[in-house]
């Protein structure tokens, strides 16, 4: 009966191992599968409780961890309250993370591969682990410059260094306070939640970067780059009489300073008809290629999230010409026209914009670094050349001269956009400056006044204005 | 041949061992505090005393009664015990509805060592135990059988095997395997050879007769009305596991393994396609997350052990209360998360080692009956922790056995302390020095020599006559140097004469190649085995 009782020993060892690999299976190997599982209230209560740490601002902490006396041991805080909320997200128990704090939660909770070391170095030591550091590009001075300047209007502000792409302010009105959700008084923090998903003003949309507006005028920047890059040049006259959409009974019209005007001209008058022309003539082809090349249709900044600016498909003739004045269909972040100006400034070349600069482990070791890259050559140098002295000459001559800085060449593109004619319209304004190497794009949605008015030159330009002055 | 290959009797082995095990158990108590508290808890020289009480007074018992005893297994169980009164303590300090769980459990553990202690005094000689085969065998079954009952029996956590009495809940699962092991170990003792006849070759393998097939086609069924009424497949697959294994090894014929787990698949598969019970245990298996809220406690149990990693959070330092019904069923989730998945594995190695063990007593042993006792008791304990703790971390479909020591529960402790007491009792009794017979030296290997002889001539004597009183069985062949011939006619499909029944036994256990201790020749039950096979011949 032996031979038997070793094959029962062996089975019962086979049954012993089984048990055994499956943990190791199950449980190590695959256990991100599990930790990750959004149910998981050991892994989200424990993360909550965690160390984490700071997001910064220059030397400044956005948001910090420090420790309390309750349950979770550790309360996340945001110094500056709504200010940077767009850009740090908020950390929640219920409501778990956006923004950086949910992009970058494994740096700050210095669980990420790349502080294996530190970890390492924690279990050995038995110190209790602390979370990594993330430096932001922001630019304290230009996010409250912005966020001043746009004094309780709705609306975005977005200033990029369009030689790195480094993201210098990024600010959207009205905001929330993170301090709202991140507290360890789950029932406010419930409450809180409820009050700003009800509140029709939308404190939580990001309008920099998630939500798309008709450009208005700041389009015709993309009409006037295709009609470059078609040949024209700034100085090509323009037929700038009155101009009746094809097939339709609507005419387009407005006074550009006479009926045959230079394409410069056409852009710092933004010249309604001799745009509306162009489009017409380059087609909606030539158009959706070059916002296409600009950045519509794909969306940046990925650590806070963003959506695709949209230029849309199938256009008859009307529709296109329309659509090269910033009308119908056409929508975009306010970050796609910063990076518009940008890209004309960096001479045709679009940078990669990016928010993040460097993070450090809990040791202040630098872990990763970003490293400036560009996206793609748009237009080529010869188009943006031009294009540069077009926007100077809005800002000088036009539309935009309420963005004169004196000492700075700066070059820019007003938009007004009316989506019906019952509300107030969007103002826009979009310009560079040669220094500091500045784009921005500031965003009004609630233009307080009349629509007759170039409400992009007179609402936005001014905040344009103020976050380039911040930063010089 | 005693005085050759003698056992000592390792007591101080088990002393130093059994200060191991309730040292590791008080750490565990003393941790949780020092953890969480950062102090020792006012208790614990209490907690010390009734730890190290229990094995002290074990110890002492088992010198007096069973001195040659395994020496690991006292250890190993107490080790187990005391982790798991530590486990259930912890889980206390978090649960505010049930916070005195360890207390009722140490209490249990007084009685369950009480009834060890009894059955370590009361039972000398484990022969007697194979005298109501039918019997026990019945009362296996009716204990098995009790949950179904109305009143009494209950469903918990959508299986019903559990019984109610009063406000006492009991689970006979826990009785029935024990003495379905002796039932099945005194009944395949007298009808081994009979069921070892082959009844045709198919594949190579050859297969029982069709008129023997009766008993495994009963616990075939008792096992499918368990799968199907009980609802609990650790349970099911416990008790056939069991029989077919205690077959096999009764048989040596492996095709009685290959048909029992093949029956058992055909019957669990069948049982998946015919019941929507079945299929959403597997499908809580396979998928749980496919049903939050229904799998809460496994995904729990899942969520906490991957939690708790390579070395766990520390005692006291988890959260296993998340985990519904952690002191019971899912305490082994609770140390997988406390201790890791390193501790966790270090419990089942325990386990394992005990296994072991109880299968080392089944090689040792000079009896069959013996052989077979101490084989079922061990794999039918390697069964149960491998369908609990398999089910909990989702190796197999969730079972709701208890997990043997560690779990909160008084029947199962019991009943587990019993099994410890049974094995103590059969590894005393096979590790002891045979009585020295002057009458019949049989201390040197001219002694087995002659013993050769009287076989050959008993293979080639034309009549049946019985086996020589002084041959335990299959040890008789062990130092024959080459089989005899006839006993090949065995494996053809038609046995055709008592003679080569009687042989049959030989060249197989020859084939086994054991390096056993030589047979004493004065167990008297070996001698009547081969008597009713002779009997059973037309």
């Amino acid at each position: 009966m032996n031979r038997p009782i070793r094959m029962v020993a062996l089975v019962s060892m086979l049954m012993t191992l089984a048990l055994m690999a499956n943990l190791s299976i199950s449980y190590l190997w695959q256990a991100d599968y599990l930790t990750n599982r959004p149910e998981n209230r050991r892994v989200s209560d424990a993360r909550f409780g965690q160390d984490r740490g700071p997001i910064m601002v220059g030397n400044s902490p956005v948001a910090k961890s420090s420790p309390v006396d309750d349950r979770y041991k550790f309360q996340r805080s945001y110094p500056s309250g709504p200010l940077y909320a767009p850009v740090t997200g908020f950390y929640s128990y219920t409501y778990r993370a956006s923004g950086l704090e949910a992009s970058m939660s494994a740096q700050l909770a210095g669980q990420d591969n790349s502080q294996f070391l530190s970890r390492l170095i924690n279990l050995a030591s038995g110190a209790v682990p602390k979370g990594g550091t993330v430096e932001t590009t922001l630019d304290a001075k230009a996010q409250k410059a912005a966020w001043n300047a746009l004094d309780g209007r709705k609306g975005a502000v977005v200033a990029i260094d369009y030689k790195t792409g480094a993201v210098k302010a990024l600010v959207t009105y009205p905001s929330y306070d993170p301090n709202d959700l991140a507290t360890h008084d789950l029932a406010a923090a419930s409450a809180a939640w409820k009050k700003l998903n009800a509140d029709p003003a939308r404190p939580m949309a990001n309008r920099a970067t998630r939500e798309i507006f008709p450009p208005g005028s700041t389009f015709k920047l993309i009409t006037a780059a295709a009609a470059l890059e078609s040949g024209m040049t700034g100085d090509t006259l323009v037929d700038a009489t009155s101009f009746k959409l094809p097939g339709s009974t609507k005419v387009i019209a407005q006074s550009c300073g006479g009926s045959k005007i230079t394409l410069t001209r056409a852009l710092t008058t933004s010249c309604n008809p001799a745009f509306a022309r162009l489009g017409a003539k380059l087609g909606d082809k030539a158009l959706r290629e070059q916002a296409t090349k600009f950045g519509f249709g794909s969306t940046y900044l990925s650590d806070i999230g963003s959506v695709a600016s949209k230029f849309p498909d199938e256009l008859d003739a009307a529709q296109t010409a329309m659509s090269a004045i910033g009308e119908f269909e056409v929508a975009a972040t306010p970050i796609q026209m910063a990076m518009v100006a940008a890209t004309i400034a960096n001479d045709g070349v679009e940078m990669e914009p990016y928010v993040v600069k460097r993070v450090l482990d809990s040791d202040l070791r630098v872990t990763s670094q970003t490293t400036p890259s560009a996206r793609t050559q748009v237009a080529s140098a010869a188009t943006a050349a031009e294009l540069r002295k077009m926007m100077v000459s809005v800002v000088q001559n036009g539309t935009g001269y309420r963005a004169q800085i004196p000492g700075v060449t700066v070059g820019g593109k007003t938009g007004t956009a009316n989506s019906d004619n019952k509300r107030n319209p969007y103002a826009w304004f979009t310009a560079w400056a040669d220094d500091p190497t500045i784009a921005v794009c500031a965003f009004v949605e609630d233009a307080d006044i009349p629509a007759t008015e170039i409400a992009g030159g007179r609402v936005a330009a001014p905040i344009a204005k103020a976050v380039i002055e911040a930063l010089r | 041949m005693a005085a050759l290959v003698g056992y000592r009797k390792r007591r101080g082995v088990e002393l130093f061992m059994l200060v191991l095990a309730v040292g590791i158990g008080f750490a565990g108590y003393v941790l949780i505090h020092l953890n969480r508290d950062a102090k020792l808890p006012a208790a614990w020289p209490w907690a010390l005393a009734a730890l190290a009480g229990v094995g002290l007074v074990l110890h002492l018992v088992v010198r007096w009664r069973t001195p040659y005893a395994d020496p690991l297994i006292l250890p190993l169980v107490l080790l187990l015990n005391g982790t798991g009164l530590a486990m259930i303590h912890r889980l206390d300090l978090d649960d505010s509805r049930a916070p005195h769980s360890a207390e009722l459990q140490l209490t249990w553990l007084f009685v369950a060592v009480a009834v060890c202690i009894a059955v370590l005094i009361v039972l000398r000689d484990y022969q007697v135990l194979r005298r109501y085969p039918y019997l026990l065998f019945l009362a296996g079954l009716v204990l098995l059988m009790l949950p179904l009952l109305p009143v009494i029996g209950q469903e918990k956590n959508g299986a019903r095997i559990w019984i109610h009495l009063g406000s006492y809940s009991f689970q006979p699962a826990e009785l029935a395997k024990i003495v379905l092991v002796i039932a099945f170990a005194s009944y395949l003792v007298d009808k081994r050879e009979v069921l070892a006849l082959g009844g045709g070759r198919f594949l190579g393998l050859d297969l029982p007769r069709a008129r023997d097939l009766g008993p495994i086609l009963v616990m075939w069924l008792v096992s499918l009305a368990v799968l199907i009424f009980q609802k609990d497949l650790g349970t099911s697959l416990l008790f056939f596991g069991l029989f077919v294994m205690m077959i096999y090894v009764a048989t040596e014929k492996p095709s009685w393994a290959i048909l029992g787990v093949l029956m058992f698949l055909i019957g669990a598969y069948g049982a998946y396609l015919s019941f929507g019970h079945v299929q959403s245990r597997v499908s809580a298996w396979l998928d749980p997350f496919s049903n939050y809220d229904r799998n809460y406690q496994v995904i729990q149990a899942q969520f906490g052990i991957a939690w708790g990693g390579i070395f766990g959070t520390g005692w006291g330092l988890g959260r296993p209360n998340l985990t519904p019904l952690a002191k019971s069923d899912f305490i082994s989730a609770a140390l997988g998360e406390e201790l890791g998945v390193t501790g966790l594995m270090a419990i089942i190695a325990m386990y394992g080692l005990l296994v072991a063990r109880g299968l080392r007593a089944a090689l040792g042993a000079r009896d069959p009956f013996g052989k077979l006792i101490s084989a079922g008791l061990a794999f039918v304990f390697a069964l149960q922790v491998f369908a609990i703790i398999g089910g909990v971390t989702r190796l197999l479909p969730l079972t709701g056995l208890t997990t043997p020591y560690l779990s909160q529960g008084g029947s199962s402790l019991v009943a587990n302390w019993l099994l410890v007491a049974l094995l103590l009792v059969i590894t005393h009794q096979i590790r002891k020095p045979a009585p020295e017979l002057p009458a019949q030296p049989v201390v040197s290997l001219a002694a087995d020599t002659t013993q050769v002889i009287q076989v050959d001539r008993a293979a080639s004597s034309p009549t049946p006559r019985p086996a020589p009183p002084s041959s335990p069985d299959d040890e008789l062949t062990e130092a024959v140097p080459s089989a005899p011939t006839p006993g090949r006619k065995v494996s053809s499909p038609t046995p055709s004469s008592p003679h080569d029944e009687l042989t049959e036994a030989i060249p197989s256990a020859h084939g086994s190649g054991r390096t056993e201790p030589s047979p004493t020749p004065s167990s008297p039950t070996d001698a009547t085995a081969p008597v009713p096979r002779i009997e059973e011949q037309p």
